[in-house]
């Protein structure tokens, strides 16, 4: 495949490493004169010294054959237009954005960008996760299909405790895939029992969220 | 007429005071607050500081009501996020864009947005005065 990546941070840095080595044909472009030093002693002519946002630079490295680009500069509105620039100008098949601020996730995909990526989200839920007090951590998104992978701590008061999986009256809307009890994992059946301090990780939709909450007691 | 208008320069500055001074509703937003400075004295609307890809700083700028929107800050990508923001959330009737890349430019124009490209109308501004004084 032919990725372009957009902005030689840390994040376009590693990801151009990783794509190399599994034998993509990369392009890393980067506007800063020193970095892009930095970068092309060690990525030789796999790194364009360019903006990612105009299109002439764009033209000469022939985005209109690239499979993906990939924007990952530290700001949303340049991921935003090398993403809608890609797509437009060239019928880049699938662009795929870094979000700086989570905020921003509804308009970019409002405006057609394939795939959004929020470090600063996935960060807050990864130590939300960690945190003894946190009962319910969305893990991740998937967004075409509106679902979302959550994580529950059961509470010693939970009502859910004791009960089994068959007694549990949950809509259609969520579907719990897998238990982790005293570091073991258990996929459940309709017989498994849910005990306090289980790790519980459903599918939800939107509605099967609330609901899943509600009958854990963790709404806040 | 609501009006709220990203970026604060002389071009923002000068639209706000023109638009104020017909009667109108004028909010300006601007990151650093030293920019309010170019507004006129008499300039009777509201300056907000903020980021302008930030929706709250827009609806804290009034764009719900808004009846038009203008984004004239020195980056294109900001102008041209924010104006889409502007149309495709809160559904402004009136956006109008400013880019300097013509080829962007060109690029944001067909997908529908109201844009304007100073380094295309003033390079031909300039083009036409002075070809013209060859002729003569």
């Amino acid at each position: 495949m032919y990725i372009i990546i957009g902005g030689g941070g840390d994040i376009g840095y590693y990801l151009t490493k990783n794509l190399l080595s599994h034998g993509h044909e990369v392009l890393l472009l980067e506007k800063g004169a020193s970095r892009y030093q930095t970068l092309s002693d060690e990525f030789g002519p796999a790194v364009f010294r360019g903006d990612a946002c105009e299109a002439r630079t764009m033209e000469e490295v022939g985005a209109n054959r690239a499979d993906v680009v990939i924007a990952v500069t530290g700001d949303d509105e340049d991921n935003l237009v090398i993403c809608q620039v890609a797509k437009k100008r060239y019928k880049v098949n699938r662009t795929i954005a870094r979000l700086n601020n989570p905020k921003h996730t509804d308009i970019f995909y409002k405006l057609g960008i394939d795939v959004t990526v929020s470090p600063t989200k996935s960060i807050l839920s990864l130590i939300e996760a960690e945190l003894p007090s946190s009962r319910f951590v969305q893990l991740m998104t998937l967004k075409s299909a509106g679902l979302e992978i959550v994580e529950v701590r059961v509470a010693p008061d939970s009502p859910m405790v004791g009960k089994a999986l068959r007694d549990i009256n949950l809509s259609r809307n969520s579907n719990i895939v897998l238990l982790i009890r005293d570091q073991q994992h258990i996929f459940p059946t309709a017989e498994t029992q849910i005990l306090s301090g289980d790790d519980i990780y459903a599918l939800v939709n939107r509605e099967g969220e609330e609901e899943l909450r509600k009958a854990f007691g963790t709404l806040e | 007429m609501k009006i709220v208008i990203l970026g604060c320069g002389r071009v923002g500055a000068a639209l706000a005071g023109m638009l104020d001074k017909a009667g109108n509703n004028v909010s300006v937003i601007d990151q650093s607050s030293d920019s309010f400075l170019r507004l006129s004295l008499d300039f009777q609307g509201t300056s907000i500081i903020g980021n302008g890809v930030d929706e709250d700083v827009l609806i804290r700028a009034g764009i719900r009501e808004a009846d038009a929107f203008a984004a004239v800050t020195n980056g294109d990508n900001r102008n041209i996020m924010a104006s889409q923001i502007a149309r495709e959330i809160f559904k402004v009737k009136k956006v109008v864009c400013r880019i300097y890349d013509p080829i962007r430019e060109e690029t944001y124009r067909e997908l529908g947005l109201e844009t304007f490209c100073p380094t295309v109308t003033g390079s031909k501004f300039l083009f036409d005065s002075i070809t013209e004084k060859k002729q003569k």
